[in-house]
């Protein structure tokens, strides 16, 4: 089990340090996703893990043991970086069994075990090419093989999916869950993406400037942002404060989990919260409708509120003229309820 | 208003505007390259008007001339090795390690490489004399005094070569590496000598031919006894009177220096590493081994610098200025030494100024973008063409100068240019590597903005690219300066009697013994020394990326 207690990393020259008092747990075959935007520190965190940062204060821990001083690559936790730093003068094999060569684990289970590691990635057969001769999402593939090739006690990844473009990211996000699953592989993965998060892990952490601000289950997550900026960040599209939130959630049916509203919550929805319902409470003027792969989304002006995103079914052909009237129902599975500070 | 460019105008044009900018540039390399080259080869090959390879082949089985080749091989070789040895731990820690002096360190480093060769010779002979302050070694006059001045000597190459590379290389291939289990020695076996192996191997062709071609140091320190190919064609000229037996050896040098310089561009034309810049880190525990080699480069550094400023400042045992008074004297019974110093300025500076433009047209033809199949038909010519001079030792330049130059139907010995010239177009390919690969790295779409936005091809070049390349130009300047007023490969070949240059007139002090002429020697060469030391540190201080890198 992996284990930090009030870490705080320090860069040498910055006033402010990388990162300041972290604590979390990582238990034995979890995959926890460290969640927040470019700048936060998940790097560092990660690098911190590794064994890359010193750590200026507090203590990083696996089973109870410090490994202060413990040099990277006596800590047997694999590294997976975004853009997969294969060894391009080596091929697609030797890179995969370079870790076992390391071991000096006998040249024919090296072998057995290359060819072993290539199937479970997708990639039987590709032992003799070139990385050079791959494409990104095929070299992400070869990387997280390599690093899975000692079964390492913890898999680090830095972001391992930005690198790939939108449609393999959601592709390979999957692949990825899939792989740690089947080898039980314990895993602290860093993005800056809520989906990817979403797609991969057990659980979740939200970095901001160094900070650990929240973590959980992806559900308790997800539902219980801990404030507007975490509630933006994992995805929420705008956040009603006061009167506004008021009237949205009067409008939930009772017994609902978003309903007890406390007195100084704010209201965060997704785009998809708001919905056209002949019969709908809130009443609203079409500002503009477009039309998405998923859905028809349209932007409401709803009187006393705002303009707001909303939903209808149907294709283009159905949308509800720009100026016409509709009304709105609050899908309370599509919402959270945010507590200001 | 704007011009109209019809398509068929507009193909002719362009490549005709190309040539005659060409022009200037292919008159010189011709007149002062192809005619000197080809001279020296007529005189090897065709001695009587007619082929007969028969005298210089037997030249070359000449029992002295192998031995020469094999010590120029063997000594050039140990020398390649110990710099390397010396060289990559010291641009490791100069370019990855975070300390307090690591500018001091560099320059430290670097300044060998713009001292005269002459200047170096001397400082070797005058460490390791009997009385100098290694003489206990017992090195003096062995090869093993000119193999040390050869590491002095080309330790910047690597440093300068190897650590850019080193210093931007992405860490995170070695740290992936390294979180799947490969100590440090494993780190740098598998993921970073690999990854600097371009870097290293271009440094160790370079450095591998300026051993080979030592001129000045070897003559200083070897004597008769130790000499390579370059002071074996110095002295069948002027002692011996060999011009054909100079022209065969020439010729050999020239075939071993073009197939060299292939090898370097080769090395460096592999596929780029991924670059990213990384901050230098704070030294660990682990970095000792390489700090204590790299203190060992500085020692081999400072060491015979420290010597000369003393031997200079030191006659029969007292502290003096004597020997800096003495160079108002007639020394070697010519000139001043002041005088040469005057002389030695004023052809720098003509030299440097010759460089510098022939330079930059050159670098301009180079690099610009190719409009049509003809232009970079020619381009690609061109480009062969320019890059000829590089393949010619400066020793083989002024040899070929003399045969050619000297005497009807051109002659040119008296020509107050002459000079000049010829360490014009021994700077030149360093003024050539510096710039081209700045214009290169100019975006073309910029100039095509420029363009579109009104600027006619002038305002093109005025606000684009030289608007760049100024800085790295003018270092470049600086440089082609501190390289010529030390140049003495192709000078002692053409210079006047009447009309030595710095580095001539040291020679000529040591190879005629009086006394105080050692004295002398030591005071001129401090103030060469500190001459190109001074240009170097106002190149240093415009912090052009690369410059006098290979």
């Amino acid at each position: 089990m992996l284990s930090l207690s009030s870490v705080s990393v320090a860069y040498p020259g910055s006033a402010r340090p990388a990162l300041e008092d972290v604590s979390l747990e990582l238990r034995a075959g979890e995959v926890l996703a460290v969640l927040g935007p470019s700048g936060c520190g998940k790097s560092t965190l990660l690098r911190a893990v590794a064994g890359l940062e010193p750590v200026a204060s507090g203590a990083i821990t696996w089973d109870g043991r410090d490994l202060a001083g413990v040099p990277t690559y006596k800590r047997g936790f694999a590294l997976l970086f975004q853009d997969g730093r294969l060894f391009a003068h080596r091929t697609v094999g030797d890179n995969v069994g370079y870790p076992l060569r390391l071991r000096r684990t006998p040249r024919r289970q090296v072998r057995a075990r290359v060819a072993e590691l290539l199937e479970l990635v997708g990639l039987s057969g590709y032992g003799d090419r070139s990385p050079a001769t791959l494409s990104g999402g095929e070299r992400q593939r070869v990387a997280l093989a390599r690093a899975l090739a000692t079964s390492p006690r913890l898999l680090l990844l830095d972001e391992p999916l930005s690198a790939l473009d939108l449609t393999l990211r959601e592709r390979l996000a999957g692949d990825l869950r899939e792989i740690l699953r089947a080898s039980g592989t314990t895993a602290l993965f860093v993005t800056h993406d809520h989906e990817e998060a979403f797609a991969v892990a057990d659980r979740m952490a939200l970095l901001r400037d160094g900070r650990l601000v929240q973590q959980g289950t992806l559900d308790e997550v997800w539902r219980h942002p801990v404030d507007v900026e975490a509630a933006a960040f994992l995805g929420y599209a705008s956040v009603l404060a006061g009167e506004a939130a008021a009237r949205v959630l009067a409008t939930l049916p009772a017994g609902s989990t978003a309903t007890s509203p406390e007195a100084a919550s704010a209201v965060a929805l997704r785009r998809s919260a708001l919905r056209v319902d002949p019969d709908g409470p809130l009443r609203g003027r079409v500002v503009e409708a477009r039309l998405t792969p998923e859905t028809l989304r349209l932007s409401v002006d709803v009187g006393g509120i705002g303009v707001l995103d909303a939903v209808a079914s149907g294709g283009l052909a159905d949308a509800p003229a720009v100026g016409a009237a509709v009304r709105l129902v609050a899908d309370p599975s599509r919402l959270a309820l945010v507590p200001i500070v | 208003m704007a011009r109209r460019h019809h398509p068929l105008s507009r193909s002719v044009g362009r490549p005709a505007a190309l040539l005659g900018l060409a022009a200037g540039p292919l008159l010189v390399l011709g007149l002062f390259f192809l005619l000197p080259v080809s001279g020296m080869l007529a005189l090897g090959l065709w001695p009587d008007g007619s082929f007969d390879a028969s005298g210089a082949l037997e030249v070359l089985r000449h029992e002295r001339t192998i031995r020469v080749l094999w010590f120029t091989v063997w000594s050039a070789a140990v020398g390649t090795a110990l710099t390397l040895l010396l060289g990559l731990p010291a641009a490791y820690v100069c370019y990855r390690l975070r300390f307090p002096g690591r500018r001091l360190l560099r320059l430290v480093l670097v300044m060998p490489f713009v001292l005269p060769t002459v200047v170096v010779g001397l400082t070797f002979d005058n460490l390791f004399a009997e009385q100098g302050l290694l003489g206990g070694l017992g090195w003096h006059g062995t090869p093993a005094a000119i193999i040390a001045a050869l590491v002095f000597f080309n330790l910047a190459v690597v440093v300068r070569t190897v650590g850019p590379a080193w210093e931007s290389l992405d860490p995170r291939s070695g740290e992936a590496a390294a979180a799947l289990g490969a100590g440090p020695v494993r780190v740098l076996r598998d993921v970073t000598l690999p990854a600097l192996r371009p870097a290293i191997v271009s440094a160790a062709s370079v450095v591998f031919l300026f051993c080979a071609t030592a001129f000045g140091l070897v003559l200083v320190l070897g004597g008769l006894r130790y000499a390579t190919v370059e002071t074996e064609i110095y002295l069948l000229t002027t002692d011996l009177f060999d011009l054909q037996g100079a022209a065969a050896l020439s010729i050999l040098q020239l075939v071993v220096v073009t197939v060299l310089l292939a090898i370097a561009h080769r090395a460096r034309a592999t596929a780029p590493v991924d670059r990213r810049p990384v901050a230098p880190r704070r030294p660990h525990r682990s970095d000792l081994p390489a700090a204590a080699l790299t203190l060992g480069a500085g020692a081999l550094v400072l060491l015979p610098l420290g010597a000369l400023v003393i031997g200079s400042l030191r006659v029969e045992g007292r502290w003096t200025l004597d020997n800096f008074r003495a160079l108002r004297t007639v020394g070697d019974g010519v000139v001043p030494v002041t005088d040469a110093l005057r002389n030695s300025l004023l052809t720098a500076l003509d030299a440097t100024w010759m460089s510098v433009g022939l330079g930059l047209v050159i670098a301009l033809l180079v690099t610009r973008r190719s409009h049509s199949a003809t232009e970079r038909r020619i381009r690609a010519i061109l480009d062969g063409l320019f890059m000829l001079p590089l393949g010619v030792s400066a020793v083989t330049l002024g040899f070929g100068f003399l045969v050619t130059l000297d005497h009807p139907p051109i002659d040119l010995r008296t020509w107050p240019l002459l000079v000049p010239i010829a360490q014009a177009l021994v700077a030149l390919p360093l003024v050539v590597r510096t710039v081209v690969p700045v214009l290169a790295g100019i975006d073309d779409r910029q100039r095509q903005a420029a363009a579109s936005l009104g600027a006619g091809p002038l305002r093109v070049l005025a606000t684009i690219d030289l608007a760049v390349v100024w800085k790295p130009l003018l270092a470049a300047a600086g440089f082609a300066f501190a390289v010529s007023l030390g140049e003495f490969g192709a000078t002692s070949f053409l210079v006047r009697e009447d009309a030595p240059t710095l580095p001539v007139i040291i020679y000529r002090l040591l190879s005629h013994p009086g006394t105080g002429h050692y004295g002398m020697a030591l005071a001129a060469s401090l103030v060469l020394a500190g001459l190109t030391a001074l240009v170097l540190l106002a190149v240093e201080r415009l912090r052009v990326p690369g410059v006098g890198g290979f």
